[in-house]
């Protein structure tokens, strides 16, 4: 049996309770905390009340138990941190993986800022004290992007990485394509599918799309990055008249990413792409194609954010853990 | 650029040597087998690549090589890239874009379609540029993309390079 302790009861938190009440994965939560409040409890916490609470608009446990307590006092083996992304310091998550680091539990992550900002600290510190620091879901949601290229493509050279990182922009530029849509109408349009915030300029301006090519430069392709160095260029100027353009050519727009290390090159931009291209997908999929030495070119299609399915990516990595280090299962 | 010539025995050998000697790039031989048997001897296409004026100097090699050349087939332009601009195109002197790009003598405009939904909000543009080589290509979406810079314009690339 495996124990874990959940910092955040978002959507991917809340994502990963369902699947572990559904599923038999040996898996039993000991901590678990969200903005308010916190649980501990070493014979495991019915999260089936906790989801309950939550659904309610309460807080899912205690208000005198904190993340802090939970991460430091909590009897766990793997941090669940599952916390909304802090793109300019990566607080208070980077804290809390660093002290469970710190105590010898391996830590899974769907949060962008720690992972972007630093791993390779975070990564030397799992190192020292003998546990795993895995991410899978900061990248694409369910696409397994990450452990394809760590451990199926191993051994191979990656010449190029391209593809659709933002399911928003994704959304948004399809609307625009399909129905002539201006950006304005399409950006209303998946608000009010939930697909896209409020401020949705995290997404429209191409800055989460390049935290991701951040990750993947950094702990994949063993370069040393910030979002500093991706180029960018968002879509909040595109008209429906240059999808026009483009379609009058067999093409369409989307959002690229793109990695050549080689070259150097990180660069988030509106590309003009063949509607032929394995890339050119609908709706709020993500697609990533990556041009290797020896297997060629492959491209990952899948969704790319979303309660269960980026659950599925933590889930994943859980049983990675699971599978390799935890005794007595 | 596209050279035909008898494929006499040794011919071929003797005619790529000189096209790798001035700097050309082979990009295709083709051996058209199909030719009638009475012409005896058949013929080879060579389509390559070759850095401005060293056509001269190729033909001189070649004919010391005792390779016959038929007939010399030239395409000026072999790279062609189309990429779409948003902004205010014309107020800020659309021809001058273009200018910018046909005046490096390498590369040129060859077309340009332009949509004007209305007036003061910004148009959008497809525009193609050929390019003798791919280096020069790549030095006129430089180009572009500075005076896009200069310009407020946005400029969306393809994917793929020319």
């Amino acid at each position: 049996m495996m124990r874990i302790a959940i910092l955040g009861f978002g959507s991917v938190g809340r994502g990963i309770a369902r699947a572990i009440l559904a599923k038999n994965l040996d898996i039993t939560v000991t901590g678990l905390a969200d903005s308010r409040s916190g649980i501990i409890d070493p014979a495991g916490i019915d999260l089936l009340a906790a989801l309950d609470r939550k659904g309610n608009g309460d807080p899912c446990g205690n208000p005198g138990v904190s993340p802090a307590d939970v991460v430091a006092k909590a009897d766990y083996d793997v941090l669940v941190e599952v916390t909304p992304t802090n793109v300019d310091d990566g607080e208070p998550a980077l804290g809390h993986i660093r002290g469970a680091l710190r105590r010898g539990k391996h830590v899974v992550t769907s949060n962008k800022g720690p992972i972007a900002l630093a791993y390779p600290e975070l990564r030397d510190l799992a190192a020292a004290n003998g546990v795993f620091l895995k991410y899978e879901a900061t990248v694409c949601g369910a696409i397994p992007l990450i452990h394809a290229m760590q451990e199926g493509l191993a051994g191979n050279t990656l010449s190029r990485l391209y593809g659709v990182f933002n399911g928003t922009c994704n959304y948004i530029l399809t609307r625009m394509a399909e129905d002539a849509l201006t950006y304005e109408q399409a950006l209303a349009e998946a608000r009010e599918l939930g697909y896209a915030e409020a401020d949705p300029t995290y997404d429209v301006e191409g800055i989460d799309a390049a935290i991701k090519l951040v990750i993947l430069a950094n702990t994949i392709l063993d370069m040393q990055t910030t979002l500093d160095d991706v180029e960018r260029t968002g879509i909040t100027l595109l008209t429906p008249e240059a999808l026009r353009l483009a379609e009058d050519q067999d093409c369409t727009i989307r959002l690229i990413g793109e990695i050549v290390p080689e070259a150097g090159v990180l660069r988030v931009s509106p590309r003009i792409v063949s509607k032929t291209h394995p890339l050119v997908v609908e709706g709020t999929l993500n697609a990533v194609t990556v041009e290797t030495d020896l297997a060629g070119d492959l491209t990952f299609i899948g969704k790319g954010a979303g309660s269960m399915e980026t659950a599925s990516a933590v889930i994943g990595d859980l049983l990675y853990i699971h599978d390799r280090y935890v005794q007595g299962s | 650029m596209k050279l035909e010539m008898r494929d006499q025995p040794g011919q071929l050998v003797a005619a790529l040597q000189p096209i790798s000697a001035v700097g050309g790039n082979i990009i295709a031989v083709i051996h058209q087998r199909e030719t009638p048997a009475a012409t005896k001897a058949l013929d080879v296409q060579i389509v390559l690549e070759l850095p401005e004026g060293r056509l001269a100097r190729l033909l001189e090699l070649l004919r010391e090589q005792g390779v016959n050349v038929v007939r010399i087939g030239e395409e000026r332009l072999l790279y062609e890239c189309t990429l779409i601009m948003i902004g205010h195109l014309m107020h800020t002197d659309l021809s001058d874009t273009v200018d910018r790009i046909d005046t490096t003598g390498s590369a040129e405009v060859t077309e340009l379609s332009l949509v004007m939904p209305a007036i003061s909000s910004p148009s959008s543009a497809r525009i193609t540029i050929r390019s003798t080589t791919r280096d020069e290509m790549k030095k006129a979406i430089r180009i572009l993309r500075s005076v896009a810079e200069q310009k407020d314009l946005l400029i969306i690339e393809p994917l793929e390079d020319a």
